[in-house]
Parts: structure tokens; sequence; C-alpha cells
């Protein structure tokens, strides 16, 4: 009875204060104009540089050269990703990345949904040990080039298991969905089990439909990872163009034009012409474009993922 | 009725924090569950173990595999006690040279190019690491402050968007915008613009600025992913303690600083003690691809020496010793920080 007497005053209370009757202050007036001028500021800057890199990849290689170009292109071109498309190692790396993103979170989700599965099942004898394990891997690293060798001797490098294999599982993600699995309701999993299902089934016919927004947000950080790793590709692959990533091309690429430029006055440099199949272009612009390309599938599927995501990352950070 | 001692409690949980500063409460709440969670601890027999044959067909296989691609690798960790030349083949046909390695990587002819080289890591982390915190909470803050919902989430999505970008891309994008205006920097434009400088700052070249590149262009990429758990963390807070305060007059800044900061105190805390264990570790991409030459006093750090020193040059044996004291040091970081949490009465990790 006395629970409800003072639940009750705190309910109206709570109710009055979220449909706020405020006064517009002169303070107030002055803090949200300033508050709204330095968030918009703010979001300047985090468009600004793509804006720009847009703008001077749909620009005349020759004429970018120049600079001063804005969030518009000068001299409007398709130029650049014209010769980025034909350029025989850039399709290929860019197909390469979309069949290695697919494969990993395909593997990823299926193998970390099931281990998680068995983990946040509340009467599995080694949850705790097993779960250790895994949560140490955050923190523990063998080594670039332990990891290396291991790949090495397992007979992995220059081939496609290179890139999907050791990654099966991410600890991260694990957790994510562990925790999701415990906050579903036991009498879920207890009246399947009565009907005859078994861990298997369970698992895969009941649990995994209740979880389609997490592994929304686990596939979605799982394929940003891998669609913009390089260093697998570097370490493992890069004895094979044709295992060659996109992200790896764009760091040849960059790589080679800081040690060309190393930032100094070096005009003479980005005048020079990059062209395959006589088509003329400037590295600053060609680079543009390759970025532009690495970028724009993430930017794409961005929209459509970003109300999950949040969701995901609180999940995540509730420990249990 | 019989749920009326239920929402007491709930109430009374509800009101603690009013009573007591936010970081205590949660300490005798975790002792209590922990208790709870023992007692029905039953012993494990081959029965017990017969029964959950189906969630050990689940998670062991995948423990042995987790184990396979994590921990096995450590039996290359021998290399660093030997002269290790890839041209001999295998680990076992190397010559073995004791704790020589360490040595030469400490103390000796390394031993300068390492100091410096952790110092960079240590630099360039804790400054990356400082920056990007307080960053975060004060857009956290002011994004709080929005009233108008649809202006918040527009703000939450462009901001939240770098993050998604590969570091390949932000180091691109860094390299053009600090270039010389001439190449597109647009950093230099602006200052020029803007009267602070005359000269165009050379800001790849010039190695004192590169802490400061690499902090900033962090912050670039994740200020607004790292507001998301500050501001589920803000809307966790009592909506009743800031109406008592506003009921004692208390303005905007005094309920920020009384109110909101404590109310995400042990979020900071978490977060702090799960960034600690990768001081050594974070940063990896900015040093590699905008260092140079030039600047590598100042830019390199342990895991681009590893690449570069280590794996490009075939100096294993040497790389293999920094990444081992990286790992240990890594797992002496999070353990310290978590028992220093602990001892403070605030949330832990493990």
């Amino acid at each position: 009875m006395s629970s409800t007497s003072v639940a009750k005053p705190l309910a109206r209370r709570a109710s009055r204060g979220r449909s706020p009757r405020r006064t517009w202050t002169t303070e107030r007036i002055i803090f949200t104009s300033l508050n709204t001028a330095f968030l918009l500021a703010l979001a300047a800057l985090m468009i600004y540089p793509l804006l720009n890199t847009l703008a001077v990849s749909l620009n005349d290689g020759q004429d970018a050269v120049r600079g001063g170009i804005g969030i518009w292109p000068r001299v409007f071109s398709l130029r650049n990703y014209e010769v980025v498309l034909n350029m025989n190692t850039i399709y290929q790396a860019f197909f390469m990345s979309v069949l290695k993103t697919v494969v990993v979170v395909a593997t990823n989700l299926l193998f970390t949904s099931m281990l998680a599965y068995a983990l946040s099942r509340r009467e599995f004898i080694f949850r705790r040990p097993i779960t250790l394990i895994f949560v140490l891997t955050l923190y523990f690293d063998a080594g670039l080039i332990p990891n290396y060798l291991l790949i090495k001797d397992l007979g992995m490098l220059n081939s496609f298991q290179a890139y999907w294999v050791p990654t099966i599982i991410s600890a991260f993600n694990l957790i994510i969905l562990r925790t999701y699995m415990k906050s579903i309701p036991d009498e879920i999993t207890e009246s399947a089990r009565i009907d005859g299902a078994g861990e298997f089934r369970t698992w895969w016919q009941i649990v995994m439909p209740l979880c389609k927004p997490t592994l929304a947000v686990v596939g979605l950080f799982v394929a940003v990872g891998s669609w913009n790793a390089w260093l697998d590709t570097l370490l493992y692959n890069s004895g094979d163009q044709a295992l060659s990533t996109l992200q790896y091309e764009l760091q040849k690429l960059l790589a080679s034009s800081m040690n060309a430029g190393a930032n100094s006055a070096n005009v003479a440099g980005n005048a020079a012409s990059v062209g395959s199949g006589g088509q003329l272009t400037t590295p600053i612009a060609l680079r543009s474009a390759i970025t532009m390309v690495a970028a724009i599938p993430i930017l794409f599927v961005y929209p459509f993922l970003q109300k999950h995501f949040v969701s995901g990352l609180m999940i995540g950070s509730v420990k249990g | 009725m019989t749920d009326a001692p239920v929402s007491t409690l709930v109430t009374a949980t509800g009101i603690e924090p009013v009573l007591e500063p936010a970081g205590s409460s949660p300490a005798p709440d975790r002792k209590a569950r922990k208790k709870a969670a023992k007692e029905p601890r039953r012993k494990i027999t081959w029965d017990r173990v017969w029964a959950q044959r189906a969630l050990l067909a689940m998670a062991v296989p995948l423990l042995m595999y987790q184990i396979l691609f994590k921990y096995v690798p450590v039996y290359g960790w021998a290399i660093a006690f030997q002269d290790y030349k890839p041209g001999r083949g295998s680990i076992w046909n190397q010559t073995w040279v004791g704790f020589e390695n360490f040595g030469d990587l400490f103390t000796g002819v390394n031993g300068e190019r390492f100091r410096r080289v952790v110092i960079n890591t240590l630099g360039q982390s804790l400054l990356t690491l400082i920056v990007g915190t307080v960053g975060a909470i004060v857009l956290a803050l002011l994004l709080n402050e929005v009233k108008s919902m649809p202006f918040k989430r527009i703000m939450q999505n462009i901001t939240y968007m770098p993050h998604f970008l590969s570091w390949v891309i932000v180091a691109s994008l860094a390299s053009v915008a600090l270039s010389l205006p001439s190449s597109g920097g647009f950093i230099n434009q602006g200052l020029m613009s803007l009267g602070l400088v005359h000269e165009p700052v050379l800001f790849l070249t010039e190695p004192n600025h590169f802490w400061g590149i690499v902090a900033g262009t962090s912050l670039w990429k994740e200020l607004g992913w790292n507001t998301i758990l500050y501001l589920a963390a803000i809307t966790a807070i009592d909506p009743s303690l800031y109406e008592a305060a506003e009921v004692d007059g208390a303005g905007r800044y005094r309920k920020m600083f009384n109110i909101t900061l404590p109310g995400i105190r042990p979020t900071i805390v978490v977060l702090l003690i799960i960034n600690s264990g990768w001081i050594l570790s974070t940063n990896f991409e900015l040093p590699y691809f905008l260092g140079n030459g030039l600047i590598s006093e100042r830019a390199e750090t342990i895991d681009v020496f590893v690449l570069r020193y280590g794996y490009q040059l075939g100096n294993y044996s040497l790389a293999v010793v920094a990444g081992i004291f990286k790992t240990v040091v890594a797992i002496i970081l999070v353990g310290s920080a978590n028992l220093a949490a602990k001892r403070l009465n605030q949330e832990t990790l493990v």
C-alpha cells in the first residue's frame, strides 16, 4: 500500500516535467543560439572534408592541381572515376572487398551467435571460464609477428581463408549478443524445451529471430570492420594481386603520394599525369576518386542502419 | 499485492542517489548480487556435463578455435629469445640467445630509439584519450541541452558518421586537409584567411605538431561516436533530481556540474578502464600513414616500429620483444585500473 502512495506523486511530477512550458528568458535565448551555432559549426567541420574530396574527385584533374576547390567542382569531369574504374586492380579489389565482407559477416554472425547462446544459458556450467577466456582476448594479443607466423604455419598465406578463418569470433560482439540473449525471458526458451526442442533448435528457431535487431547491429560492426581493414591484406595476402582489397589499394596509393610529396611544395609531382589508356588525370584527383569509391558504400548503408546501432552499443555497455 | 515490496524497492533505489553520491550506490548492490548468484551453485558432476552436451558442442569447438588463433601464437614468443633469421626456416632451426634481444631493445643499440617510440606511443595515446574524453563529455552535455528533437537527431547522425570511415580514408583526408593551400589544404587556407598565420604551416613536416595532429584527427573521427554512451547515461539520470535542483534555484551550469556530471561518473570510469588497456596499441594507422622520415622522432609508435622495423625489414626478434612488452603492459594496466576502481568503490569491468 505504501508503495502506491509514494509512486503516484512521483509519477505525476515526472509527467509534468516531461512537457515543459518554459519561458524564453534572455539567458536561455543566448545559450540556445550559441549552442546551436556551435553545433552547426561542428557539423560543418565533420562534413566539409568529405564534400571537398567529392568536389575534387568530380573536378578535372589538371585543374584540381591549382587548388582552391571548395565543396563544388570548378571544372566538372567524370574522367577521374572513369580512370579509377578502368584500373583493373581497383575493379578487382572492389569485388574482393565485397566478397570478403559478405563471407566475414555471415560466418561471424553464425558462430558468434551460437556461442553467445550457449554462454547466455544460466545453467551452463562452464559459462564463466569460457566467457573469461574470450573477454581476455580483447587485451591479450600475441603480437603481429607471432600471428603472422601462425597463419604461415597453417599454410594460409596468400589465400582467401586468411581473411575470414582467424576472425570468426569477436569478443566484443560476443558480449553484446550474449547480454541481449540473457534479457530474453526464460519462459520463452523453457516452453520451447517442453515442446521438445533441443539446444540447437532453440537457438536457431526461437532465439535468433528474437535477436534480429541486435544481429543487425553486430552485422554492421563486423561489415564496417571488414570493409575498412587493410592490415590483413598487407600481412597475409599482399603476395597475390587477385586477393587485394580496396582499402589496401588506397593505402598503397596514399603511401606513395606521401613519400613523393611529404607535404612539401611538390606541385611538379602533382602535375605529373598518371593515366591508363591514354587518359590524363593527376594523383590528387585520382586519390580523391579512390577515397570516394572506398567511402561511398559505407556512407550508403549508414542511413539504413544508424537507427539500430545506438541501441546495440548500449546493450554492449551493460555488463553481466 | 505480491509485487508491492518490489515496487517499494524500485522507488527506494530510484531515490537513493539523492541521499548519497551517485558512485557509492552500486557497491552494496553488486555484493548482494554476487552472494545471490553463488548460492544456487552446484557441484560439477559428470551427469550435469552429459546433460549439457548440446551446449558443450556449441561452445567447446569455438573455444578451441579461439585458443588456436589468439593464444597459440604465443609459441612465436620463442623468437624473442632467438637470433631469428627467416631464411633458416621454422623457429626450431634458430640459434637461441637468451635475453640478448631484450637487452638490445631496452638498453642497447636500439635503446634510445625504443624509448622514444614508447614515449611517442604514450604521448599520442594519452593526448588522444584526454582530448577525446573531454570533447565527448562536452558535446554530450551540449547535445543534451538541445530541446528540438529533430535538430538533435540530425546533429547526432552527422557527428557519428566519420566513425564508420576507415583510418586509411581518414588519413587520406587529413593529409589533404593539412597540406599546403595549393594542394587543397583548407586548414592552412582557413588560418590564412582568418589572419592567424601569414605563411602556411608545414603541419606534416614539423615534428612538434604531430601529437596534436593525431589527437585532432582522432577527435574528428570518434567525437560523435564517443558521446553515445554518455548521452545514454544522461538519460538514465532521475529527472526529479533536476526538478529538485530547480526548486532550489539552481541554474543551467549548476545542474550540469552538480547533477549531470556526477550522474555519468560511473560511465566515465568504466570507459577509462576499458581504454587504459589499449594505451599502447591505439593510434596505429595515423602515425603509420602520416608519419614520414622528417618527423619520425615524434611520429613512430610501438606498432609502427613493429611493422616497419620488425616485419618489413626482417628484424623479427626485436619486433616480438616489443610486442611482448606491449601485451604485458596492457594486461597490467587493465588489471590495475580495474583494481583501483574496485578500491574506490566505482564501477568495474570484470
